[in-house]
């Protein structure tokens, strides 16, 4: 078993999969509010992100166990599956946000303490690396349960990279 | 002398499984006596944080401690027909007569006699043998669990956790929540047992997983302050250097076993299956076992997710109701029908895979007349 | 004690605070939570002896099953602490021995 499949098997992304998928470039990089980026490569019984998807981007699931598959026409980057998935595997990455080297992520966030707006996070990768920090504009809990959807700004070159944020204590 | 109480069905166990039963059941019009050895209802539901799986038949994407409430909300409503018992273990079945004695707390017992009896005992948690394993600090995950989710106790500073199946890698999550560092998580396969999804949670928050590792010994004198871990092969033998790791608890999540001394007891035909963890009653697809009056639901059937605890319970309680006579035949079909359904749409992943084979084993097409 | 204080997820509804002894010493619990619960808050983390190898035993499954936790509570010996509730006043040992019943004089 080669260092990736290892990785991979240790549960982080080593490169897309059937269920963990890149958007398409063009209509990416112009489609406002954003896309979503579902990192859901195994099967298991679940469909939430079907059916809490307002616009059918997420496409009905044959049987339930079926990995997602999004028509990303439809994608609108609302984030309801960013909230209501049980494995936390959707983000949404808006790349028309702010400056040229910008782009807004939206990631789900279980933890203490809670960011304010403004405030400069780390921002981690899918091994928990600190690869970059980035500024909060927005913290929401679209399903009142608990589960925030944090808006952050990273650089544009790391969407595929950031996966999670760190509330860092100011010294 | 002990008085003995009658009842049309007698749900052992208040989990996922055994709240369900007891549901369908009372709704049907039986007469229920729910007993379970905790101090609260809803089994393993009331400490899961992290939102389920399945469908919004099974109410995916609600948190599990969140079902027990919905779960316990919907008894109330049938709280005429519902008697339960907390604290109390079901110690014994007697199959001359067909009494279940039971204890509520430590000294008062008392005698029931069932017409139907739906076990749904759960599970116990699994140890693995290694120097010093009996240290206090070596905690079940189950356990650990309980402590800080049920009763808000931080369970230790610094935890390595043993397993990456779903316990495994929701536990760690579980504990990060309540502030506890994962000093990392061993598991003896090349991969995750659990849902790859629940692995990636830990790991983006910076949580070592070591694959094809295993504990070697425990560290501490009075109590646990570390273990030494190890790489393994392909045969399981350990290679490379020790690594030694700091840890006041060491969580145990190696697997479960049912929870099956009340089926051997009341003679159901039982069956060792590996894929279920353990002795499994046979079955019929209405979860009753070889004896005409007991039926089996939940993890005591064999180690699954709670919310295929919770449709096996449904249906065990439905069938049970439905052989006392109640309910309306043709309505109580569809509805099992449909139940059985679901349960194999949620076994048709990866991790159900396992579960189809072992069921196999023990799934009997009817007991005949 | 070492309670969460604050949790992502839960709020933690805590019932009255009751003290109560172990090895004679003075602590603090809340009422009808499991016995082990309030010890492992108040930093105790052996429960017994074992009989012959005087090893430590402590918490363990916290379901009533594995005997880990086995205490004398008010003079009665192997009392499954993780699903006994705590009641004020509680005279809480640790179990140094098999225990010893004691059986009414008649």
């Amino acid at each position: 078993m080669d260092e990736k499949e290892k990785l991979f098997n240790s549960g982080v992304l080593v490169a897309p999969r059937k269920g963990a998928v890149r958007p398409p470039e063009d209509l990416w990089r112009k489609k406002k509010n954003g896309l979503v980026i579902i990192e859901c490569p195994q099967r298991i019984p679940c469909n939430p992100c079907h059916t809490s998807c307002p616009t059918g981007a997420v496409k009905p699931f044959k049987d339930i166990n079926d990995q997602p598959e999004i028509d990303y026409e439809k994608c609108t980057g609302c984030a309801n599956c960013v909230a209501v998935c049980p494995g936390l595997a959707c983000f949404v990455v808006d790349l028309t946000w702010g400056d040229e080297d910008q782009a807004l992520m939206k990631i789900p966030y279980e933890m203490l303490p809670i960011p304010s707006e403004g405030e400069i996070v780390e921002c981690l990768d899918r091994e928990g690396k600190a690869i970059t920090r980035g500024k909060v504009i927005k913290v929401l809990e679209p399903l009142r349960d608990r589960t925030r959807v944090v808006h952050v700004e990273v650089p544009k070159s790391l969407v595929m990279e950031v996966r999670a944020i760190k509330v860092v204590k100011q010294s | 002398m002990i008085r003995v109480r009658q009842t049309e069905v007698l749900v052992i166990g208040g989990g996922p499984a055994g709240l369900s039963a007891a549901l369908e059941a009372a709704s049907l019009g039986c007469q229920v006596i729910l007993v379970d050895g905790d101090l609260a209802l809803g089994g393993q539901l009331i400490k899961q944080t992290h939102k389920f799986f399945g469908s919004k038949d099974e109410r995916a994407g609600t948190r599990g401690f969140k079902i027990s409430e919905i779960l316990l909300k919907e008894l109330k409503n049938h709280r005429d027909r519902v008697k339960v018992h907390i604290n109390c273990t079901a110690t014994g079945i007697y199959k001359e007569d067909g009494v279940v004695s039971c204890v509520i707390g430590e000294e008062e017992y008392f005698r029931i006699k069932p017409e139907r009896i739906v076990m749904a005992t759960g599970a116990q948690e699994r140890l693995i043998p290694f120097p010093n394993n009996h240290l206090p600090g070596v905690y079940g995950a189950g356990a650990v669990q309980t402590l800080m989710n049920v009763y808000g106790v931080i369970p230790g500073k610094r935890v390595l956790m043993v397993g990456a199946g779903n316990i495994g890698l929701i536990v760690s999550y579980q504990l990060i929540q309540a502030g506890v560092e994962i000093a990392g998580i061993v598991e003896a396969m090349d991969k995750v047992g659990g849902y790859w999804v629940h692995a990636a949670k830990v790991r983006r928050l910076g949580v070592p997983i070591f694959l094809r590792h295993t504990i070697k010994e425990a560290l501490g004198d009075r109590v646990v302050t570390g273990a030494l871990i190890q790489e393994i092969d392909d045969r399981f033998q350990p290679v490379g250097r020790e690594k030694k790791i700091d840890a006041d608890i060491i969580c145990m999540a190696v697997g479960l076993t049912p929870t099956c001394e009340l089926l051997w007891q009341a003679g159901c035909e039982m069956i060792y299956v590996p894929q279920l963890c353990g002795h499994v009653a046979l079955r019929d697809q209405f979860m009753r076992t070889s004896l005409p009056h007991v039926w089996v639901a939940g993890d005591a059937a064999g180690i699954e997710e709670a919310t295929a605890a919770m449709v096996e319970g449904r249906i065990a309680g439905l069938d049970a109701a439905r052989s006392l006579g109640k309910g309306d035949k043709e309505d109580l079909t569809e509805r099992l029908e449909d139940l059985q359904k679901r349960l194999g749409d949620l076994r048709g992943g990866e991790v159900g895979q396992k579960i189809c084979q072992g069921l196999a084993c023990c799934s009997i097409q009817g007991w005949g007349a | 004690m070492d309670l969460i204080r604050e949790h992502p997820i839960l709020d933690f509804k805590h019932g009255r605070k009751v003290r109560f002894t172990f090895d004679g010493e003075e602590l603090v619990g809340f009422e009808g939570e499991p016995i082990a619960a309030a010890l492992h808050a108040n930093g105790i983390r052996i429960y017994r002896l074992t009989p012959k190898r005087r090893q430590p035993r402590g918490f363990f499954c916290a379901i009533g099953k594995c005997s880990s936790c086995f205490l004398v509570v008010d003079g009665v010996p192997n009392v499954r602490s993780c699903i006994t509730p705590l009641r004020t006043g509680m005279r809480i040992e640790t179990q140094r021995d098999k225990g010893v019943i004691a059986l009414d004089a008649e």
